[in-house]
């Protein structure tokens, strides 16, 4: 049920390959999910989300210092090892420093047509952020229709809304059905469903969403065992999701930028449209670089934990990510004080420790199993 | 003692940088004695806008504080400990986690000031690096909940400002003063604001003149004393004390050395910069490159954390001119502010590591230096940001370059006899041999 959206994510670049030959359309590559891909959609853009190989570090020493988080250095290499030839273009919007290096690193040395730094604010909670958002993003909007020498109509502006929109809706039905006592998928299907929406043409991917939910409520699973959450720095690491549930137990809810964190606000369209999109990057979930003075996240992820019903936490931190860093105590202290909700704190790199994690995980199940005895 | 090739001579106005620097951290924990404020924020904060509130107002900025406490390489173990004990990952700014950690220890790094860690009023912090809202978003936690506002100013490089950038900012910095009335339950005084804005001007202005003039041979600083120099305009660059002190005081002694031939390294022979913090527990790396007739004329760090630059006519850079304009009002004055802010050199690489490149190699040919030290600082992700792409641009542009691994403010990442050994290495590669002296 599961295996086209697996098959996307496994063979990326090959669908993107074949995307643009299919549609002659242009194949733009961007570094976090603060862009806003509506826009993109709009000029029959196909946005995909550069991500890492989780392979061990080769290339990128030269160019990113080693304390900065492995993922960005591990997007990097991609593209220093060609994986991403075949882009026309790379941007970002403006998030946390690590990725940021990624970004200018391929801008210094792997040549691209078009190249887009999306300055995008960091203080969300402020009034003035959807107005500034909303400048940027006509300039931003501009310098598409230079590049692709077609403007973006109004029209075009809705249908790139009506398109994301449409998949965060559907993603959103899938999760719901998560919350059922015995949910119909897995947490390793979830995260291939979630992640390979970055990078394939979302009116594809959200055709493949509806025949799934024609099939998803109908279908059993063995017994979840403990329902877990797993939360934190970006993370596509399906291996380490595969081992957690093949030891009993079931992901049935994330916080993750592959996951909720992408897919959770929708675009509500008002008058202006460029506003519409800015307003729904300020309101989203924020990443904890951009999650201050208030802790907004931190609420959405008590609010999650309650609502799906989740027995444990696994808190996923990327070795040198310093935003999530700064979030994780206080989350761990929340999970566990206010909802009584035990957690596991891992830090990880690109290459995924199985067989350590393995040993914790288990000890960290055998903690919750012997609560539900007593 | 072996005769110097040039004339040395301790700086007259070396005691008095000191003096300002204690009573600083005096004024700050002895402030409600005196029915004053506190706040703390961070050392680039728009510390002009509270001054706005009164003549009473003192602050605690953390980047300095976190600096002192790492010169103390045992306290600062014990604030590091203390924050990883609370859970906080080691790889966090070292700055931060001295300054948490002295929360958590309750012990301030001025004992003889305050035995407890003074806890301010409000935090008026600003936001460009992913740490700097996070630091006092934490802080504010640990203390109870301190009142805490932050301004947003990453909106990208000054060449690239716009209206609606500007309009971000000083948007609000607007609402940030309604903020700071609220919370203190002061009336704001835009006169004190605008005086603070000017202040900030000359203070910015005349450290980048005191920092033009070490392009001399030879140089009549070196970056060592610079340290204890600069520091105090991240402390308050916005109070009438460091701006006359900048002005009146070092800026003419700079100026009057230069004149004479004074050497801050009476053997120079070799000119280098640094880049980043250095390891504030090893400064005395700085006495070894004194061995070689090396001198450290400064770097972007000391030049741009708080000087402000610009192109002169004749294509070279200069100290940026204070605005000749007239400020009127509160919205005048907050635009003013603003754009003098975002052209702050050391703001500019957060968005690409090539324009922080051209400026290093800039100063490498106009201070006509002989290599480039390059501290990849494990303690601070945002002046670190992109120096392994500087690294290549340097080297590229026919610069020596040596990197050295470090932190700031953890000694426990800092190997001095690596380091050591690595200079040797490097002053060899110059062919530069070392001098005797005493």
């Amino acid at each position: 049920m599961f295996q086209q959206f697996n098959d996307w994510y496994k063979n990326r670049h090959e669908y993107a390959k074949e995307w643009k030959e299919r549609t002659g359309g242009k194949v733009i590559g961007y570094f976090c999910t603060y862009v806003p891909e509506e826009i993109l959609y709009a000029a029959n853009i196909l946005p995909v989300r550069i991500l890492g190989s989780h392979e061990p570090q080769d290339v990128s020493e030269p160019h990113i210092f080693a304390m900065f988080c492995p993922f960005c250095r591990d997007c990097l290499a991609q593209g220093l090892k060609g994986r991403y030839d075949y882009l026309d273009g790379i941007m970002i919007a403006q998030s946390c420093l690590h990725i940021r290096q990624a970004y200018t690193s391929w801008d210094l040395h792997i040549p691209v047509d078009f190249k887009y730094y999306l300055p995008h604010p960091m203080h969300l909670q402020s009034p003035h952020a959807v107005p500034y958002l909303t400048e940027e993003l006509k300039t931003f909007k501009k310098a598409v229709e230079e590049w692709t020498g077609k403007q973006i109509t109004n029209d075009d502006l809705k249908r790139g809304i009506e398109i994301m929109n449409s998949n965060r809706q559907l993603l959103q039905q899938v999760y719901e059905l998560r919350k059922n006592p015995n949910p119909p998928l897995t947490g390793l299907e979830a995260m291939y469903m979630v992640v390979s929406s970055q990078m394939t043409d979302k009116r594809e991917h959200n055709k493949a969403l509806e025949e799934l939910l024609q099939k998803l409520p109908s279908r059993n699973l063995d017994n979840p065992g403990e329902r877990l959450m797993i939360l934190g720095s970006e993370d596509d690491d399906t291996e380490f999701v595969a081992m957690v549930e093949d030891l009993g137990a079931r992901f049935v809810i994330d916080e993750h930028c592959t996951g909720t964190r992408y897919f959770n606000t929708e675009v509500d369209v008002n008058e202006d449209l460029l506003a519409s999109i800015a307003e729904r990057y300020i309101k989203r979930i924020p990443c904890p670089s951009k999650d201050w003075p208030q802790r907004i996240r931190l609420d959405y992820i008590l609010k999650l934990a309650k609502e799906y019903d989740v027995k444990g936490a696994i808190i996923m931190q990327m070795k040198f990510c310093d935003p999530h860093e700064l979030d994780t105590v206080a989350i761990k202290k929340a999970l566990e004080k206010n909802l009584n909700i035990q957690t596991l704190f891992l830090e990880f790199d690109v290459t995924v420790p199985i067989g350590q994690f393995k040993t914790r995980v288990e000890a960290f199940l055998e903690i919750i199993r012997e609560e539900d005895l007593f | 003692m072996l005769k110097t090739k040039y004339p040395t001579e301790p700086l007259k106005c070396w005691n008095k940088a000191k003096i300002l620097r204690e009573n600083y951290y005096r004024d700050f924990a002895e402030a409600h004695e005196k029915g004053g404020l506190r706040w703390a924020g961070g050392a680039w904060s728009f510390d002009a806008i509270p001054a706005g509130l009164g003549e009473d107002i003192y602050s605690l900025t953390g980047e300095p504080y976190g600096a002192t406490v790492a010169f103390n390489d045992k306290f600062a173990l014990e604030c590091q400990e203390a924050t990883e004990a609370e859970g906080f990952a080691r790889d966090l700014c070292s700055y931060m986690r001295n300054y948490w950690g002295s929360i958590l220890i309750n012990k301030y790094a001025w004992p003889q000031f305050s035995k407890e860690f003074p806890k301010a009023d409000f935090i008026w912090q600003d936001h460009i690096c992913c740490s700097h809202s996070k630091w006092y978003q934490v802080a504010s936690e640990l203390e109870g909940g301190i009142p805490m506002f932050s301004i947003d100013v990453s909106v990208g490089p000054y060449e690239e400002r716009t209206d609606h950038k500007i309009n971000y900012i000083v948007g609000q910095m607007h609402d940030g003063i309604k903020w700071l009335e609220k919370v203190t339950g002061r009336d704001y005084d835009d006169e004190l604001l605008i005086k603070a804005v000017k202040n900030e001007f000359r203070s910015c202005h005349y450290w980048s003149a005191i920092c033009e003039l070490n392009k001399a041979i030879p140089a009549p600083l070196d970056e060592k004393s610079m340290y204890s120099l600069y520091v105090l305009g991240t402390l308050r660059k916005s109070a009438q004390w460091t701006a006359d002190f900048y002005e009146k005081e070092l800026y003419p002694e700079v100026k009057d050395r230069v004149a004479r031939g004074i050497a801050a390294v009476g053997n120079e022979k070799c000119r280098i910069m640094t880049d980043t913090q250095p390891p504030w527990a090893f400064l005395r790396i700085f006495r070894y490159l004194e061995h070689y007739g090396c001198v450290s004329v400064g770097s972007l760090y000391t030049f741009g954390l708080i000087g402000l630059w610009e192109v002169k006519e004749d294509g070279t850079w200069g100290a940026k001119s204070i605005p000749d304009i007239e400020i009127t009002n509160r919205d005048e004055a907050l635009r003013a502010l603003t754009d003098w802010n975002l052209s702050k050199p050391e703001w500019q690489h957060f968005y690409h590591p090539k324009l922080k490149s051209e400026m290093m190699i800039r100063i490498a040919r106009e201070w006509k230096l002989d290599g480039v030290f390059l501290h990849y600082n494990r303690g601070c992700e945002g002046l670190s940001l992109g120096i392994a792409e500087n690294r290549l641009a340097i080297q590229k542009a026919g610069i020596p370059t040596m990197p050295f691994e470090g932190n700031m403010g953890d000694e426990r990442e800092f190997d001095l006899e690596r380091t050591m050994k690595r200079v040797d290495a490097f002053m060899e590669s110059l062919g530069i041999e070392k001098v005797n002296i005493k």
